[in-house]
């Protein structure tokens, strides 16, 4: 039972049964970041997946933005509180990207520019659930956003849709990314409110 | 990086407002009882539940103010005036009222006393929040390490913990710089931080200073960037943002 606090009602917001518990809907698109934003400059832009035997597939931007892309419209959850809904993206599939690449790996962690890292199970990365995003609302993805581009798995927390994202490492066992490492949950599902570790 | 600090489980705790101090006409600093207080560190934050009386309830983060150490743990709350949780607690809460907290969270926009490297804090509005608990920490700690905080604000109104500042800047190593954004007191210009301000009121980079910047998402980015051209280690400027950036 939670304590009570007095002349408090709260407003219900609309937003209903698509707001994971302890949300709220925000209008705005609130930028979390540990750090400045790195500047990264499409010339130079990578993205390399690892295999867990150290087998690399690499892309630049030219050949990334070549792969067939899909417009993604969905909901996102900041561990923050905040959910926005309705959000419209552009990007790469996973399943694109890790087509013909052999693994047996379990577990995946993002590399990003910046040093920013997250993990993930790789299988939260296949069936259509995940993607490279470059687009946000029809534009190119702004550089405080993520940009070039992102991970984007907006199933489980954002702090997961790594931003500045360059690498996936694919890996037989989990390990702690950069937030996970400062007691955040190593899955983030936002519907469990899996916010901090032992959540 | 605190590893090894983060601790296991973090439950819900009842805290009991002892005390409320206005600063602004819309921040309030909010002291509060609550036992079973793990301890903190400068810089984290807590969440906060408040419970209607038919069960609905909602969330909100915010920054302690505090330093580490206190009998009680204080929160400043600025009122954002279409809120739903904010004009409660800046406006409604007595003492005797009670809220729930979570936490501490984050383990990566803290300071800690040991490292002698200057200090410079960067704030934006109710920014201010988590330098002041650092601020407050390296009084209470003692610490050599030369500080120094550049404070935008719209007007000087609107300046949080002003007289506090003000008699730290007296007593202490401490040295402030304030920017108005808006309206600036009779004799100085307003305006807004720049690569001139950083190179008047900052650390040289060469002084390798920890920096911490906190305040609306805008301010951030142009201060993390002003300070990263002008040559500070991006891995050693550390940021937290709030609110929304409007698009």
């Amino acid at each position: 039972m939670n304590v009570i606090s007095r002349g408090f009602s709260g407003r219900r917001r609309p937003g209903g049964d698509r707001l994971p518990p302890g949300q709220y809907l925000e209008s705005g698109f609130p930028v979390l970041s540990a750090g400045p934003t790195p500047p990264v400059r499409t010339s130079d832009w990578e993205f390399t997946i690892t295999t867990e035997a150290g087998q690399a597939r690499r892309w630049n931007w030219q050949e990334f933005t070549s792969l067939p892309a899909e417009q993604i419209t969905t909901d996102i959850h900041c561990v923050t509180k905040w959910s926005k809904l309705g959000t419209h993206w552009r990007g790469v599939c996973l399943d694109t990207l890790l087509d013909g690449i052999a693994t047996d790996a379990g577990y995946v962690m993002a590399r990003c520019y910046g040093g920013y890292s997250t993990n993930l199970p790789l299988p939260d990365l296949r069936g259509g659930r995940a993607w490279v995003a470059y687009e946000y609302e029809g534009q190119p993805l702004p550089p405080e956003h993520g940009g070039p581009a992102r991970l984007l798995v907006p199933h489980l927390y954002f702090w997961k849709s790594a931003k500045w994202v360059t690498g996936l490492e694919l890996m037989d066992r989990d390990r702690h990314g950069f937030w996970e490492e400062l007691g955040y949950h190593d899955y983030g599902d936002p519907w469990r409110e899996q916010r901090y570790q032992g959540d | 990086m605190a590893r090894a600090a983060v601790p296991g489980r973090l439950n819900w705790l009842a805290g009991t407002l002892a005390a409320a101090r206005d600063e602004t006409a819309t921040a309030r600093t909010l002291v509060l009882d609550v036992p079973g207080w793990p301890g903190h560190l400068a810089g984290q934050h807590v969440d906060v539940r408040l419970t209607a009386e038919d069960g609905y309830f909602a969330q909100r983060s915010y920054s302690i103010a505090s330093a580490p150490g206190g009998a009680r743990l204080e929160l400043t709350v600025q009122r954002i005036a279409d809120g739903e949780v904010s004009p409660y607690l800046t406006g409604v809460m007595a003492p005797g009222d009670r809220l729930e907290l979570r936490g501490p969270v984050g383990y990566w926009f803290v300071w800690r006393p040991e490292p002698a490297a200057p200090l410079l804090l960067v704030a934006g509005g109710s920014g201010i929040v988590p330098l002041m608990a650092m601020i407050r920490a390296h009084a209470a700690a003692g610490s050599t390490a030369p500080l120094r905080l550049i404070y935008s604000v719209r007007t000087p109104a609107d300046v949080i913990y002003a007289s506090e500042l003000s008699e730290r800047t007296a007593a202490s190593q401490l040295s402030v710089t304030y920017l108005y954004t808006r309206a600036a007191p009779a004799g100085m210009p307003a305006g807004r931080i720049s690569a001139g301000v950083l190179a008047g009121a900052a650390w040289p980079p060469a002084d390798k200073p920890a920096v911490f910047v906190c305040g609306p998402s805008g301010f951030v980015e142009a201060a993390a960037s002003l300070l990263v051209e002008a040559g500070h280690d991006p891995a050693a400027i550390r940021t937290e943002r709030f609110g929304p950036t409007g698009t």
